[in-house]
């Protein structure tokens, strides 16, 4: 029965507490903290001339108020840039607290610490902070022209410019027969998930220990970098990421001016402090992603083959870069998807701007990648008069060409090389799913009825797990209750459930003995974090090859105690046992007793395990030179590169021909993640990714106007979709393993939004018969497309004119 | 996001509750849902120094439905109003508007004479209120007074209504026999406020039109009616173009771009929905007579 | 300097789960947070304070209700049920407990204002439709799901309680 885990539907062990209530989210501890607020930057550019906090000082119940000036030693230097590379020559990073300048809405000046929050943000509202305007920048636009400057000492607001070539493009572009150039741009969107950030942090003055509390993705990297800011030995912080409400990338970045502030303030109080971000303060001090412009110039053969592509695109990385450029390299890279472009060159500037600045979000520019990639693909096909899953398919990379090198280095500075994958399969199956080739009839019909209808394609491939390791450990009680730990974090991903089916499948216990957690750094100090759909790769197989270990410790101690040899041995149902005498058997827990030399009889195993006691000999020390006390197992999983999964989806779309409407009538995904542990876990993961992708396609933006004011950070005014706006999303699942690591699984945490973008753009393309070039699109834009489109303004595609070749895609952007 | 402080008064009678906004004026606010209020107070974009709280204020949670209309107290809530028989029955504009008043939810607790009093053009029950030509009833310390709702509303959130004054019910009197009504909007998403929104109420006499009005949502200031009698009265429902309202409608409607459409968007989606909206109720209207 | 502002504090009790529970609060307390930090009864989950999201809903004499929305104060007069009223760990109630078989649920920070607005639903309507089960839940905001086994649940839930009935 335990061999059935793996791979199966396991209902979730968190739930049943997530469902009562149980669950406990950073906001459910620390009753009685003190509670944190901010004054905030109400400029996106301004220099701080004054603060006046006298105002607050007659609220009653406030405790403490800090500015800059307060900070001390590291607090008061800037926040870590925590990916450097060497194309970054111009990272910047903000201070816990604003120093002299704000570079955006949002950002902390003041922190105030009261009784309870309401009595806080009395004080905060009480605070006068005198500002000096600057000019402002906002949108790729304005920081490429550079008039204005986001930081005066970097030059053209780029922050870091970053090439990489393959072949000779050029040489390429001028040789191929058919040539076309896309401008192509996608916005802003945000992580947003439900439970904002939030810290809370308790001093232990008698032990000088600091327990500290994140709505984190990575505890392990917080708690370092509160012990390098406030001056404490590793070994005097702990953190924890207690029930997370949702990350998507936003809580991966750390440490955030919260971070340190708030248990600096509990130290220098003495006090439990606690700060939970609101929903304000979540839009316009958090993280953004995805705003980027594209431009690309593509050749290729009278076939459709991708002889060169030449992409070049700006990202716009708000006012600070303390993630690096993790975000537009991903794009440069997985922008490939399944392709095989003769000769590819790939250039990015990354932009200052004085808005929210960004992090990796759901997906982490591969929407923007697939979005320019997928775009092209539609083109080729109109150019040429070709299907587009037919053009698509003839730049597949093939099975037999696995392992294949795309020749750039990735996001982990390792060669993007593709493990596995299958992708014509992947794409007959999602032909076959979505009845591709029957469309035109559907088309003809729905004409007919006065309806426009049209249908999009799109696919990707995503880098996963990607390392450099994580941890597992693994502990048999002498109750036979085995504890897992890992370091990464959860935020919804169900790893209480898949990591017990990992360590009971490799170990033969029953599920429900196996406890798991995940995120503490008391129990495992070394991890990474939960980001990049590398948690199950990463800590799955950690967990595994630990469980391996452990069990091979039990069968040698069984072995000696049954006196058989080991291979005679096997573990079902947390009972080792003689394979074909299931009588001579002893249960883990017995072994766990015999594992410790120790044996006080403080329980009924430990009596039990005293009949296998052999005789003491003198000359054996107790605990053997290679050996160790208990039935533990702690191992490491640590790839050369990062595995490849990859998926395509289609979409059937209807637009309203009068008010430009859109709507979904039909989502389809194939997916291939390879094995994978739980399929009700990772079709969980797919539909909430493709939700997220249908709020960037057609109703998420972040609408800034020129002065650098958010207008929409609130969720009346950002508009995530609810259930009526989500289409029901067809899922089928191929599983090619990955050969890199034991459990030949993939990462599934992102793929589920990459391609929407893509996809919803191709069917309304479709639809409509002109191209569409930007996301997200709303009815008012694609009302204004047609008018546009209708005018001549904008051209037809080549399938619903009579003219060969089209000038469907114009070209607007001037070369910087 | 936490409220400023302020002052909770909990009058159990009118009076009470009169005296109390008599005695603040200007730094008092009613509170009755909170639907829309307490967002505000939530953001800090409103911190009256003292709130009525009416929720215990007796006599205002009837529905009374009579020969003359629909009197609505200032308590009940949307989703009362929406599933009381009696008064779908007597006027179905009522539920069909509600059903497009933000989500369920909202409507338990919401209530149709507080969106009326917070005059929000992008409220469906003021446009709802317009083209049954309503009244407002309010009560203060120094006399009540009825309102017609053409004097009621003098501009986006802003009404006639003293500070003094409390709203106690608004009346919606019925339509005349042989009328049909129909209401439909757009939203970004289900349960938003709307894009645009429409109500009509088409009256048949004799198997043709003899009265055909409409108000709408979100694209104009204040919510006022659009009579399109002339373009369709003697017309059989069934030969009339009621596109033929369209530019009425357009000259009619000032709508405003936000973030979410410009006015040239919404502009055209009244429009649509106009006509959509009139034939609908038109076919309403004779399903009524039959 | 002025006075400090000490702000009048008001004894508030409200039914929560059948059981009254008193604290002394201002009047301006929302009834999430007095559920959440004055009961302790943080099962109820606040995620935009504006009434958009959903997560902080609770029943208030059966119907659900945005307890982001409503003061502590008013909530007096009426019997609320949070998430923690709807089941316990050991007897999940029907509408748990299809969440729990269908995986409606990731992250869990939206899912009490699902199950509650689902359980009145579900009152109203034992026997929903798909599109109906749909639209019943289009008031509540989750980003981890794609809503799909919501729906699913919604359905599931009605199955639990017509096989308990």
């Amino acid at each position: 029965m335990t061999t059935q885990l793996f791979g199966a539907p396991v209902r979730r062990r968190e739930d049943p507490r997530l469902l009562t209530g149980g669950g406990r989210y950073l906001d459910d501890l620390g009753a009685g903290a003190l509670a944190a607020a901010f004054v905030r930057s109400p400029h996106a550019h301004a220099r701080i001339l004054d603060i006046d906090v006298t105002g607050a000082l007659d609220v009653d119940g406030l405790v403490a108020v800090y500015t800059y000036e307060d900070l001390p030693g590291r607090v008061a230097e800037p926040l870590p840039l925590l990916i450097p590379h060497p194309a970054l020559t111009h990272g910047r990073t903000q201070y816990a607290l604003a120093r002299d300048e704000v570079n955006h809405v949002g950002e902390p000046v003041v922190m105030v610490v009261a009784r309870d929050r309401y009595l806080a943000e009395d004080a905060c509202e009480r605070i006068r902070v005198e500002y000096e305007p600057l000019p402002v920048v906002v949108g790729i636009e304005a920081a490429r022209r550079a008039d204005d400057l986001v930081h005066p000492d970097v030059p053209g607001n780029v922050a870091a410019h970053l090439v990489q070539e393959v072949g000779d493009v050029e040489a390429a572009l001028e040789g191929a027969p058919h040539t076309l150039t896309l401008d192509l741009s996608v916005e802003r969107s945000a992580s947003m998930p439900l439970e904002g950030k939030g810290v809370l942090a308790r001093w232990d003055a008698e032990q000088g220990e600091l327990r500290l509390f994140s709505s984190t993705q990575t505890s392990t990297g917080v708690r370092a970098a509160v012990a390098a800011k406030l001056d404490l030995p590793l070994a005097k912080v702990e953190c924890i990421a207690p029930d997370v409400g949702g990350g998507f990338g936003v809580k991966i970045n750390h440490p955030w001016p919260e971070e340190v502030l708030v248990p600096w303030a509990a130290r220098l109080l003495d006090r439990e402090v606690k700060w939970v971000e609101d929903r304000r303060e979540h839009f316009i001090s958090s993280a953004h992603e995805r705003g980027q412009l594209h431009r690309v110039r593509v050749g290729f053969d009278d076939d459709g083959r991708l002889l060169a592509l030449d992409v070049r695109f700006w990202h716009d990385n708000g006012a600070y870069t303390p993630y690096g450029i993790i975000v537009p390299i991903i794009t440069s890279t997985q922008l490939l998807g399944p392709y095989k472009p003769a000769a590819y060159r790939c250039e990015f500037w990354s932009l200052y701007t004085n808005t929210v600045l960004v992090t990796p979000y759901r997906g982490a520019g591969r929407p923007q990648g697939c979005f320019a990639m997928e775009r092209t693909m539609d083109a080729i096909a109109d150019r040429l008069g070709v299907d587009r899953a037919e053009v698509r398919s003839r730049n597949f990379i093939l099975p037999s060409e696995m392992p294949y090198d795309q020749g750039l280095l990735f996001q982990d500075g390792r060669p993007l090389k593709y493990d596995s994958g299958d992708f014509p399969a992947t794409l007959a199956r999602l032909k076959a799913m979505v009845a591709w080739d029957d469309f035109g009839d559907y088309r003809r019909q729905a004409e007919a009825e006065g309806r426009r209808v049209g249908m999009g394609i799109g696919c990707y491939v995503e880098g996963t797990g990607v390392g450099p390791y994580e941890g597992g450990h693994i502990q048999v009680e002498t109750s036979g209750r085995v504890n897992v730990s890992t370091g990464l974090t959860s935020q919804g991903q169900g790893h209480q459930t898949v990591f017990a089916q990992v360590v009971a499948h490799e170990l033969g216990v029953p599920l429900e003995d196996v406890f798991v957690t995940t995120g503490d750094t008391r129990r495992m100090p070394y991890a990474v974090g939960t980001f990049a759909s590398r948690a199950a790769v990463m800590s799955g197989n950690a967990l595994a090859l630990a469980a391996r270990a452990l069990r091979a410790k039990a069968l040698r101690i069984a072995a000696e105690a049954l006196e058989v040899a080991t291979e005679d041995l096997e573990i079902v149902e947390g009972v080792v046992r003689v394979k074909g005498a299931p009588g001579t058997s002893m249960s883990l827990g017995t072994v766990s007793v015999m594992s410790n030399p120790l044996r006080y009889a403080f329980d009924e195993a430990a009596k039990a395990a005293t009949q296998f006691a052999g005789a003491n000999d003198p000359d054996r020390a107790p605990v053997a030179d290679d050996d160790e006390p208990g039935l533990e197992g702690r191992d490491f999983y640590s790839p050369t590169q990062a595995t490849f999964a990859n998926g395509m989806h289609a979409a059937v779309v209807e637009t309203d021909p009068v008010t430009a409407e859109i709507r979904i009538l039909r989502y389809c995904v194939v997916h291939d993640c390879g094995t994978m542990i739980n399929p009700m876990i990772v079709e969980g993961q797919v539909h909430g990714g493709v939700a997220q992708g249908v709020g960037g396609a057609l109703y998420e933006r972040m609408v800034y106007d020129e002065s650098g004011q958010l207008l929409n950070a609130s969720f009346m005014d950002f508009l995530m979709p609810y259930a009526s706006e989500v289409p029901y999303i067809e899922t089928d699942h191929l599983e090619t393993p990955s050969p890199l690591n034991p459990l030949g699984i993939k990462g599934a945490g992102e793929a589920g939004c990459i391609p929407v973008s893509a996809v919803i753009a191709s069917a309304i393309e479709d639809a409509e018969g002109f191209p569409i070039t930007s996301m997200p699109i709303s009815p008012v834009e694609l009302w204004e497309l047609r008018r546009r489109h209708e005018a001549g303004d904008l051209p037809s595609l080549a399938r619903s004119t009579t003219s060969a070749g089209s000038a469907a895609y114009p070209s607007t952007l001037e070369a910087p | 996001m936490k409220p400023a402080p302020f002052v909770h008064h909990a009058p159990r009678t009118v009076d009470e509750a009169t005296a109390v906004l008599a005695d603040v004026g200007h730094d008092g606010k009613v509170l009755a849902g909170g639907q829309s209020l307490i967002p505000l107070l939530n953001m800090r974009l409103a911190s009256p120094g003292h709130l009525v709280d009416v929720n215990g204020v007796c006599g205002l949670s009837d529905i009374r439905v009579d020969g003359s209309g629909v009197r609505v107290g200032a308590l009940v809530r949307h989703a009362e109003l929406e599933r009381d028989p009696r008064a779908y029955a007597a006027l179905p504009l009522l539920r069909q508007a509600l059903a497009h008043v933000a989500h369920p939810v909202i409507r338990n607790r919401g209530t149709t004479v507080g969106s009326i009093a917070h005059a929000d053009a992008a409220g469906e029950m003021p446009a709802v209120l317009a083209l049954t030509g309503g009244l407002v009833e309010a009560a203060a310390a120094n006399g009540d007074r009825e309102v017609a709702v053409a004097d009621f509303f003098l501009g986006a959130l802003e009404t006639s209504l003293r500070p003094e004054e409390l709203v106690v019910a608004v009346r919606f009197p019925l339509f005349p026999p042989g009328t049909g009504t129909a209401f439909a909007e757009r939203a970004r998403r289900h349960g938003d406020y709307a894009l645009a929104g429409v109500a009509a109420a088409v009256t048949i006499v004799d198997g043709v039109v003899a009265r055909a009005r409409l108000s709408f949502v979100s694209v104009t200031d204040v919510p006022g009616t659009l009579d399109v009698t002339e373009e369709f009265a003697g017309l059989e429902p069934e030969a009339a173009h009621w596109r033929d309202c369209s530019d009425r409608v357009r000259a009619h409607v000032a709508p405003e771009t936000d973030l979410h459409a410009t006015a040239e968007y919404r502009a055209m989606l009244a429009t649509e929905l106009a006509w959509r909206t009139l034939a609908e109720a038109a076919s309403n209207a004779l399903t009524v007579a039959a | 300097m002025s006075e400090p502002m000490v702000e009048q504090l008001l004894d508030v009790t409200v039914t929560v789960n059948g059981r009254p529970r008193h604290a002394r609060v201002p009047a301006r307390r929302l009834l999430s947070d007095f559920l959440r930090h004055d009961v302790g009864l943080t099962g109820t989950h606040v995620g935009c304070e504006h009434g958009v999201c959903g997560a902080c809903t609770v029943l208030v004499d059966g119907a659900p209700m945005r307890s982001c929305l409503m003061f502590a104060v008013t909530a007096q007069a009426y019997a609320v049920t949070t998430v923690e009223g709807l089941g316990s760990m050991d007897g999940l109630g029907p509408v748990q407990q299809a969440f729990l078989e269908c995986h409606g649920l990731q992250c869990g920070f939206c899912t009490p204002g699902f199950l509650t607005t689902v359980t009145a639903f579900l009152c109203d309507n034992p026997d929903p439709t798909e599109g109906q089960a749909r639209e019943a839940i289009s008031g509540n905001l989750c980003r981890c799901t794609g809503y799909q086994n919501i729906v699913r649940s919604v359905l599931r839930a009605a199955e639990l309680r017509a096989e308990a009935t």
